[in-house]
């Protein structure tokens, strides 16, 4: 029972982390119809940001920040970063609107690496790992038989589901959400209806931005800061987009219901598998190849993702 | 002063010259017919119309005011609407999420609700399916959204793509009826059609369009007499 319990937290919290990380990719990949390759940075970015901010209020000392910390970091953060995705798509993305889509492509991983190497720099969050836990302690909140509930673990988890129900309630209750699923679906009939294209692609990318500085913060509590250039952040970025192709890309349900099946695999490979497999270690440690492995079967057997639909390619 | 005027317009796609000096004008109260082949640059006469292409020469007003590179959807709210061929309807929305995006820009809720129910007396069938995936709608169905959604955004002069496109005569025959009363309610129409035949019958003018170029041009009931039109659009060789 305890087993049930511990293994139900884990996958809530690393796949409430993924989920809102995977909706960046989802939400741009169905507007714009391309994968937007520096979005893992700006996660790395939203972790260290998150820091710099904390500077500023001279929160980065431990025991000296207040309760009221870590939602006033949140919000800084996730605006700072939505102010990034914005300007990272009017600067490269928008000059190339009518370009080949490989263009694009290539140019995001051009941003990607010039996120990376500029946030190394000794002026911006520099070459050493940080940490942004003095925000927050770890603290055990109670105990369920022998499991401990960590803050850490229940503060992703409501994070993620206030996010994620905020997001679902925009796309699919207001007009700017109903704006949204037109351009996603046809751009140009959009454009007939009166809807300014342009203004729910920035609005698209302020939104993704913030969620993925919410995943990085609640990342960067979990994990420390590692480098923006460290290729962890690369890994995460990666596990997101693959929960949003196995969720089904374009699919806001489905990134999220991908993000939980690529935790739940994660932690229980990590938790049973490892444990059956106690003498060979080396089955646990190749965790990261189960969730790719998803991946692959998903695309074999059901491209479209799991709860995708096929699409139609248009001419 | 002509409500819409379009004066020597070009367009082209990549290195394909789709149009050549276009000069077509459209009186308020007028359903003009634009028709020609498959390819003839029809669509694309609608969409430097509408904004969604930028002519590479030449202009388009709209009650005297120049277009000409004025956004799609700034284009809306002035009472050009465009409803697009192939449907274009949003088929992953049901079809009341569609009949309110024709009313995107408007905020006068009492205005929207009585076009609305205006809409749905014209096209009774769209009532009972408000609820249903538009993309589960039959071809007729669906271009009866795309006018009723373009009706939504109540326009002055209508740009009807196609609405005959693969579709059945009977259901053509009750698409061209509505359109019939749409125009007598006063909106001015341009129709973009393959059907010459139909469309000659609904249209007081009409453009013949022929790679690119205005051909021909006159009243709709002497076009339909004219010995070229016969053969080469209506099928008739006697």
């Amino acid at each position: 029972m305890d087993d049930v319990l511990e293994t139900t937290i884990n996958t809530l919290a690393v796949g409430g982390l993924y989920a809102l990380i995977a909706l960046g990719y989802t939400l741009v990949y169905g507007i714009l119809r391309f994968i937007n390759f520096a979005h893992s940075d700006v996660v790395a970015w939203g972790g260290w940001l998150a820091l710099s901010i904390a500077g500023v209020f001279g929160w980065t000392a431990a025991g000296g920040a207040p309760a009221i910390a870590v939602p006033v970091v949140l919000v800084l953060t996730m605006a700072v970063c939505a102010a990034m995705g914005v300007t990272i798509e009017r600067l490269a993305y928008r000059p190339l609107r009518k370009a080949p889509r490989l263009n694009v492509l290539i140019t995001a991983i051009g941003v990607s690496l010039l996120l990376q190497n500029v946030g190394i720099l000794d002026g911006v969050f520099g070459n050493k790992p940080d940490t942004i836990r003095p925000l927050l302690a770890n603290s055990v909140l109670g105990e369920v038989g022998a499991v401990q509930l960590r803050l850490y673990d229940l503060m992703t988890i409501a994070v993620t589901i206030a996010l994620v129900v905020g997001l679902e309630r925009l796309v699919y209750g207001t007009r700017m959400g109903r704006a949204m699923r037109a351009v996603s679906h046809d751009e140009r009939t959009a454009a007939l209806m009166g809807i300014d294209v342009n203004r729910v692609i920035t609005v698209t990318f302020a939104i993704g931005s913030a969620l993925a500085a919410a995943g990085g913060i609640l990342f960067a509590l979990r994990n420390d800061l590692r480098l923006t250039a460290d290729a962890s952040w690369v890994l995460l970025g990666l596990k997101a987009f693959v929960a949003a192709v196995v969720g089904g890309i374009g699919n806001v349900r489905g990134a999220a219901a991908g993000a939980l099946l690529i935790a739940f695999v994660e932690v229980f490979v990590h938790r049973y598998v490892g444990a059956v497999f106690a003498d060979k270690p080396w089955v646990s440690q190749l965790q990261d190849i189960y969730v790719f492995g998803i991946l692959i079967l998903v695309l074999l057997f059901k491209p479209s993702g799991l709860l995708g639909k096929a699409a139609v390619e248009k001419v | 002063m002509a409500m819409l005027e379009l004066d020597g317009v070009d367009v082209h796609y990549g290195g394909i010259h789709a149009l050549r000096g276009v000069s077509l004008k459209v009186e308020a109260g007028e359903v003009v017919t634009l028709i020609g082949a498959n390819g003839a640059g029809k669509t694309t006469t609608l969409r430097a119309i509408s904004g969604l292409v930028r002519p590479t020469k030449g202009k388009v007003r709209f009650d005297g005011k120049d277009l000409t590179g004025v956004p799609a959807h700034q284009i809306v709210a002035s009472g050009l609407v465009h409803a697009p061929e192939g449907r274009g309807i949003f088929s992953n929305m049901t079809v009341e999420e569609n009949l309110d995006l024709g009313a995107f820009l408007r905020h006068d809720k009492t205005a929207v609700a009585k076009d609305r129910e205006h809409a749905l007396t014209l096209f009774p069938r769209l009532r009972e399916r408000l609820a249903q995936n538009a993309g589960t709608l039959s071809g007729g169905e669906q271009q009866m959204l795309a006018i009723a959604r373009a009706l939504l955004s109540r326009p002055r002069l209508l740009l009807l793509d196609e609405p005959s496109l693969g579709l059945a005569p009977q259901i053509v025959a009750t698409i061209f009826k509505i359109v019939r009363t749409i125009a007598a309610e006063g909106t001015t129409i341009l129709l973009v059609e393959q059907n010459a035949h139909m469309a000659l019958g609904v249209a007081s003018r009409a453009y013949v369009l022929e790679v690119g170029e205005i051909v021909l041009q006159g009243p709709a009931a002497q076009l339909a007499k004219d010995d070229k039109i016969r053969k080469a659009y209506l099928g008739i060789h006697d």
